[in-house]
């Protein structure tokens, strides 16, 4: 089914506006985020990063007075739209937070606890599950002989790659990741990237950074946000390199921040 | 060289002000023993504690009735109380709008400071009719009204606002990363409260219960005024209760002449201290193993 799709974009934005109370967060905003790439999105800090990446899985439901306008379409369908399972829509999509949230369970349930909630029950899927998603994010050999121990016992990088097994395990189209590597060691960071890179052949990820240098590394398309608007978007090479907005050759030079 | 002297002065002061409230209890604990000696002297232990004879002019002081009455009246309380605070506890922290719950925190701490009269007046007025006229015979028996569930229900309602309180609080604390994290994998609101949130936030709820259960065991006033205080054990929560606190309360500085009463009375209070702590001891321990299994 999703090689059907390969050619329409997974995530289109159209018009996107969002209000928090007054504060006019996201102005207007259309973007096609491609398939089975990295999408950075870049910005300074308070520019509606966060916001964006959370308007794909619909988390910005949760903001006390959050108003949306316009449409994001996730494999052509509104997710806006009137009656729409928001379970489902965020079913399609891993999360990877600033930082790392294990569920207070031992690593074994943190993994299994999405394919629980969707109805699998069986013991032994969900030892395979497990063992896979963990295998997928690289920290199968670490934990293998204490699945049972508290999520919270592992490391900072650890338990990031643990979340990241835990959205792989219901099935995402799509990883969406808020500063993934911020709270993380410079090596933790990097066992983050490698993965992303090895994912991305049946993934698309967008990846919501500050670091200009984790984008340059890791980014096949970026997306530049500044004070709610978008300023440019378009492949990681053209954006790095040759900017038509003056405002970007700025912002990746480092002259902004 | 003297703001040295004057920082280790105020350390040793405020440890002094800070053992005040653990010495107070020590010093009760060691008065109601000193004065409960001498029925501890004249009677063994078990027969005090498990016996359900009381008949002070006959000089037979079993508590058994009372601790009973006790232990059915906040039973009762705790059953009712539970669940209700909980579904409204995860109501106000999880699915209310911010307006009314900052509406409703207010009036939940007015309850609290409601006088226990006032709950036993609503008790005698309200609960007990209730339940001798409609409860009661809904559940085939007869009832004078004055018993163990009518006292159960007025507790649970004086303990509700303490138990709502701190429960609200406790899941406030409950980072919103980790709700996000469960919404993110497609649980809904509720599979989240009810596997993340709750077994995050149940070391703080078992507090909070334990709080509201320190209350109903010492509750005096208003469960004086509906249990009926007819000392016999319960066999069902229509028949009359008669607690410890009610037992103090009512008997202590009457009939003082009759030998061995004043030391039961305090013998009474001494045990009704230590089920308290035992019962704090208990849910302590509990605390510490589900923080463990939680984390």
């Amino acid at each position: 089914m999703r090689g059907a799709m390969d050619h329409d974009p997974p995530i289109r934005v159209k018009n996107l506006n969002i209000y928090y109370g007054r504060e006019h967060a996201l102005k207007n905003i259309s973007v096609d985020i491609p398939g089975r790439t990295i999408t950075a999105i870049i910005g300074p800090s308070g520019c509606g990063k966060t916001t964006l990446l959370k308007s794909f899985n619909r988390l910005v439901d949760l903001a006390d007075g959050v108003a949306v306008s316009g449409e994001v379409l996730v494999d052509g369908e509104n997710i806006y739209a009137p009656g729409v399972d928001v379970t489902r829509v965020r079913k399609k999509m891993g999360l990877l937070s600033q930082k790392p949230y294990p569920l207070p369970m031992s690593i074994y349930n943190n993994v299994a606890y999405g394919p629980r909630i969707h109805g699998t029950k069986k013991r032994g899927e969900l030892d395979r599950i497990v063992e896979r998603r963990l295998r997928e994010s690289g920290l199968w050999d670490e934990v293998r002989d204490r699945l049972h121990a508290p999520a919270s016992k592992l490391s900072l990088g650890q338990q990031q790659r643990l979340c990241l097994a835990r959205g792989l395990a219901v099935e995402p189209e799509i990883i969406l990741c808020d500063e993934p590597t911020s709270a993380l060691d410079p090596v933790s960071s990097r066992r983050i990237e490698e993965r992303f890179r090895e994912l991305k052949s049946s993934y698309t990820i967008v990846v919501v950074t500050h670091i200009l240098r984790q984008a340059k590394r890791l980014a096949d398309y970026v997306i530049f946000l500044y004070l709610g608007e978008l300023v440019e978007h378009g492949p990681a090479g053209k954006i790095f390199e040759e900017p038509e907005q003056a405002m970007t050759r700025e912002y990746v030079k480092g002259s902004i921040s | 060289m003297i703001r040295l002297v004057k920082d280790k002065l105020a350390g040793a002061g405020m440890l002094a002000l800070a053992g005040v409230p653990g010495l107070v209890v020590f010093a009760m604990i060691l008065g109601l023993y000193g004065r409960s000696r001498p029925i501890l002297a004249a009677k063994p232990l078990s027969e005090l504690l498990f016996s359900s004879s009381w008949h002070p002019l006959r000089g037979e002081f079993g508590l058994f009735t009372f601790i009973m009455g006790t232990l059915w009246v906040t039973a009762v309380a705790v059953a009712i109380a539970i669940p209700l605070c909980l579904l409204a506890s995860i109501y106000l922290a999880e699915y209310a709008p911010r307006r009314l719950r900052e509406w409703t925190a207010p009036l939940i701490d007015l309850l609290a400071g409601i006088p226990s009269v006032v709950f036993g007046v609503w008790g005698v007025l309200v609960v007990v009719p209730l339940i001798k006229n409609h409860v009661a015979p809904l559940a085939g028996v007869s009832s004078s009204g004055y018993c163990v569930l009518a006292a159960g229900i007025v507790l649970a309602v004086m303990v509700f606002p303490v138990i709502v309180h701190v429960s609200v609080e406790v899941l406030k604390t409950v980072p919103n990363e980790v709700r996000e994290a469960s919404l993110a994998l497609g649980a809904t609101r509720w599979q989240t409260i009810r596997h993340v949130v709750m077994r995050k936030a149940m070391p703080g709820v078992i507090a909070a219960v334990v709080l509201g259960l320190s209350r109903a065991f010492g509750e005096t006033m208003a469960v004086l005024m509906v249990a009926g205080n007819v000392a016999a054990v319960p066999k069902t929560v229509f028949d009359p209760a008669y607690p410890l606190p009610a037992l103090i309360a009512n008997k202590y500085g009457e009939m003082l002449s009759v030998p061995m009463y004043d030391s039961a009375l305090l013998l009474a209070a001494l045990a009704l201290l230590m089920v308290v702590l035992l019962v704090n001891v208990a849910a302590r321990a509990i605390l510490l193993r589900v923080e463990r299994s939680v984390q």
